[in-house]
């Protein structure tokens, strides 16, 4: 079609709004690639309001609502429509929605669209929108031609701590690209502004992290700090304990899923009792059957555990097949929440935080107050002198096993929304919840706690500077020599009995 | 009673002399395949679907008569993701078991283990995965795709204008051999077209690796210094935690895509794949593929998967390393009816040259020469429901350079398979 034809044909449409919103759509669908992606430019630069419709199904990947003709995008064109779409949102009346596509246009927008959003910038009334504005047209406006807008653009840049701001400062500081001195020495005082601001998000973000990793080594190894720490059982099985308890998850999700959709959000809070029953129920189970035969003998307790924990991952890999399943986040723990522009706080992350440190507290609660908690600390610090006091100690040591694997379930559920949920699962996190609980001490709960976000800090202030494959091996050789020196861990149980 | 024991009596016999029968057919009719495929440890994940692929394939030859009047008989062996093992079920599987082909590996440092015992013993082995190159054995057809037929495709599609015009690049792996050499060929190829040191990052991971904030913090920063696109050779299950910490921290494929040498439609099995369409994938094949061979490939699976209850069965998937064992078994039954013989030199020779209607759409052909399949190169982006939507693919087959030339000292190899290399 020519090019003259096409305008006139674009113009017509444009009298007819009512027929533009298919028009449109039909002429998009029917464009070469190319074509589609100017498409997108021009109506970006030129917003209409009867185009909003379409540039919304065309983000969620429809041509309209009911419209079943297949619609194929790629990347290019995905981000055209967004940066269209926020072009054409800057028109809604709701000023949470100007907000919203104004920050979109801060990433995206093209210098086409300058004297639209120069247009907007001047009529906006929410001082959150025109502030947003103000700093897309800045993003632009480094290239104006008048160096008074130059400098206040620059200036502007200056104040946010986006990561984009210092890449486009540093192009602007590049010999030959400035030429106006104020402009160049405002650049790099706002670079210098911008770089500080990301330096304080890199290192909350590291923080993050840390203590993001220490919690899921804490999950896992706070079981083992029962079994082995308390009880003294080698207990290789622990990691298919977590996995049992993934496992539940998955299952547990499946039911809901059939039997009540409606409460499929909250699959994870109905996960946590059943995984926790589910572990807790096998491991009393083995400690009956087999564990308590082989007390005081550790390598047969090593080797028999081992065995076991290959018996519970064939299990499961003939049950369920040995392909990892999908456990899905429930939509409260996907995505994350923007502190600052380069620092995302990913909720699943936030809420597995909150839950390690429920845990502890749950646990330290149970032995530190009530009769099983005493009657526990009380096998372990003496057996023979428990039992003479009328302590039923096989018992105890059933259920503190019991205990043990049962929160161990519980870090099942934690680490399903987080990571892989295979036959394999327990493996990859057995060893480190051994090393959890040897560098915290053996027979404390306070030691793991320590020692979980210790290793985690230290694992992800490592991994930037030499690689996480060198930071893993270093670790590891940390806590070897730490334990050379200081054989009973950061903490040590105090008192004389300690057999 | 004495009627009753006389009936056992009789089905006994009855039963025995069937089974003597039976015997005497399958030993003197049926010629034995081995399949050596992880079915436990870490590489069960991709390896079991392998498996019941070739088991499909050889149920569907023996179906229509078999392999010159005789049956094909699996003999499965499982080498439990332990490299050593392998070489030592693959001698058992040429020795003991006396197969006339193997079907099977998936990671290369299994091959590089079973390599010497095939050439020892002159067996035959078909490897059905994408792979570094750097090989090229005349006891092993590499049915798979070699670098030029996969990566290097990847990443001039990532520097058009529709995959995106990519300035940077962030390679990122498992520690080993395949993501080395394949970065390493990467890395020279990306020089070759102009783009600096400073705009490649190259990051490691070990296998298993399961905390990616780091990374994907680092993959942000990265691509604030300019459009960026991801080129993932992480390996097996790490790639869940990778997309769902990439999805969480609001990185999306409009902003840094993603293009991945190793996550098919198996892997995505086991995650919510909303949060990552558009992120890519480089492969030959994809299950979405439309056409009648494809279609036919597809319900035939699904149907097996029903039949065999395999787990997962309702939701059973095809991906690339299923249609190259599939595309193997029967290019090998093919060469054996022209050859007449399972004599390996017979059927090396008769592959030479070897056609087959693949589902991916192509009639695929064996090399003349170098053991490698001609393939066509598909790039897929991820969508909601699993599958991949093709968005590139190449105009026709390509035949493959396992000596890539971006690697020095390559242009000295011979183009044809030769021992111990």
């Amino acid at each position: 079609m020519p090019k003259a034809l096409q305008r006139l044909f674009l113009g017509l449409l444009l009298l007819l709004p009512l027929a533009v919103q298919a028009a449109d759509a039909d002429y998009f669908i029917a464009a070469k690639a190319n074509e589609q992606a100017r498409l997108l430019q021009d109506w970006a630069a030129q917003p209409d309001p009867a185009r909003l419709e379409l540039l919304s199904s065309l983000q969620q990947g429809r041509i309209a609502p009911g419209d079943t003709r297949k619609l194929r995008l790629n990347n290019r064109l995905r981000g055209l429509v967004d940066n269209a779409l926020a072009s054409h949102q800057l028109l809604s009346t709701d000023s949470a929605v100007r907000l919203a596509a104004a920050r979109q246009l801060q990433k995206s927008a093209q210098p086409a669209q300058v004297a639209f959003l120069d247009r907007r910038f001047a009529g906006e009334a929410d001082a959150s929108v025109h502030a947003a504005l103000a700093l897309a047209l800045a993003n632009l406006q480094l290239v104006d031609s008048d160096p008074a807008v130059r400098l206040a653009a620059v200036r502007l840049l200056g104040e946010t701590g986006d990561p984009m701001a210092r890449t486009r400062l540093q192009t602007l500081l590049e010999p030959g690209v400035e030429s106006t001195a104020s402009v160049r020495t405002a650049a790099e005082t706002s670079l210098a502004q911008v770089k500080r601001k990301l330096l304080i998000g890199e290192l909350l973000g590291q923080a993050f992290s840390g203590l993001s990793l220490g919690s899921i080594l804490l999950l896992a190894a706070l079981g083992l700090a029962i079994t082995f720490g308390l009880l003294g059982v080698i207990n290789m099985a622990h990691g298919e304990m977590l996995m049992l308890g993934a496992y539940a998850t998955y299952v547990v999700q499946i039911l809901v899923q059939r039997y009540a959709p409606e409460a499929i959000a909250f699959y994870p809070l109905i996960a946590l009792p059943v995984a926790f029953a589910v572990s807790a129920g096998v491991g009393m189970l083995l400690e009956r059957t087999v564990i308590r035969h082989l007390y005081g003998r550790p390598l047969e307790t090593l080797l028999a555990t081992w065995g076991i924990s290959l018996i519970l991952i064939q299990t499961i890999r003939l049950l369920f097949g040995a392909q990892n399943v999908e456990v899905a986040n429930p939509a409260w723990l996907s995505g994350g929440i923007q502190v600052l522009p380069n620092l995302v706080l990913p909720y699943s992350r936030l809420v597995i935080i909150a839950f390690a440190l429920f845990v502890v507290v749950l646990t330290w609660l149970l032995l530190n107050r009530t009769r099983l908690g005493l009657n526990v600390r009380a096998v372990t610090q003496n057996r023979n002198m428990a039992a003479c006091c009328g302590v039923p100690t096989g018992r105890v040591d059933m259920l503190a096993f019991g205990l043990g694997s049962g929160i161990a379930g519980l870090g099942g559920v934690a680490l399903s929304q987080i990571g892989n949920v295979g036959p394999d699962l327990g493996q990859s996190y057995i060893i480190d919840s051994f090393l959890v609980v040897v560098l915290g001490g053996v027979g404390q709960l306070a030691g793991s706690l320590w020692a979980a976000f210790g290793l985690g800090i230290a694992n992800k202030l490592l991994e930037p500077q030499i690689g996480a494959v060198l930071g893993k091996i270093l670790i590891l050789a940390l806590i070897i020599l730490f334990i050379q020196k200081r054989p009973q861990g950061l903490f040590a149980l105090k008192g004389r009995v300690i057999d | 009673m004495k009627r009753r024991s006389l009936i056992k009596a009789f089905t006994l016999s009855a039963s025995i002399a069937a089974m003597g029968l039976s015997w005497s057919i399958q030993a003197a009719e049926t010629i034995k395949v081995g399949i050596l495929h992880s079915l436990s440890g870490t590489m069960a994940i991709s390896e079991t679907s392998l498996k019941d692929m070739a088991l499909m394939t050889i149920e569907q030859i023996n179906a229509k008569g078999g392999v010159n009047g005789k049956l094909l008989e699996p003999v499965v062996v499982d080498p439990a993701s332990n490299w050593p093992l392998f070489a030592e079920k693959g001698r058992q599987l040429l020795t003991q078991d006396k197969v006339a082909v193997v079907f099977g590996c998936w990671t290369s440092v299994s091959r590089k283990s079973v390599l010497p015992v095939f050439e020892e013993l002159n067996g035959l082995l078909f490897y059905p995965v994408q792979y570094e190159g750097e090989e090229m054995s005349p006891n092993v057809f590499y049915t798979g795709a070699a670098p030029n037929q996969q990566a290097i495709p990847a990443v001039e599609y990532l520097m058009s204008d529709d995959g995106g015009a990519a300035k940077r690049y962030f390679l990122l792996g498992t520690d080993y051999v395949y993501p080395r050499t394949t970065n390493k060929i990467l890395r020279a190829f990306l020089h070759s077209k102009g783009v600096a040191d400073k705009d490649i990052e190259e990051v490691y991971t070990p296998f298993g690796h399961s905390d990616y904030q780091t990374i994907v913090a680092n993959i942000k920063k990265f691509s604030a210094g300019g459009k960026t696109a991801v080129i993932s050779t992480v390996n097996g299950d790490s790639n869940v935690p990778f997309y769902k910490e990439l999805a969480n921290q609001g990185l999306k494929a409009t902003d840094v895509p993603v293009v991945a040498f190793s996550v098919g439609e198996e892997e995505l099995r086991g995650i919510d794949t909303k949060p990552l369409v558009g992120h890519l994938a480089a492969w030959n094949y994809f299950e979405s593929v439309d056409n009648p061979v494809n279609s036919q490939f597809v319900a035939d699976w699904q149907a097996y998967a029903k039949a065999k209850n395999l787990p997962g069965a309702d939701k059973a998937v095809t991906n690339d390393p299923m249609e190259a064992t599939y595309v193997g078994i029967h290019m090998w039954a093919q060469a054996v009816e022209k050859a007449k013989s399972t004599d390996v030199d017979k059927v090396r020779e008769a592959l030479a040259g070897q056609t087959f209607k693949a589902p991916s759409g192509y009639t695929l052909t064996m090399d003349k020469s170098n053991h490698h399949l001609h393939k066509p190169v598909m790039i897929g982006e991820i969508q909601d429901d699993g599958q991949f939507n093709v968005v590139w693919e190449t105009e026709q087959p390509l035949r493959a350079q396992p000596w890539s030339p971006f690697i020095p000292g390559n242009d000295k190899r011979p183009d044809y398979a030769v021992k111990g290399n």
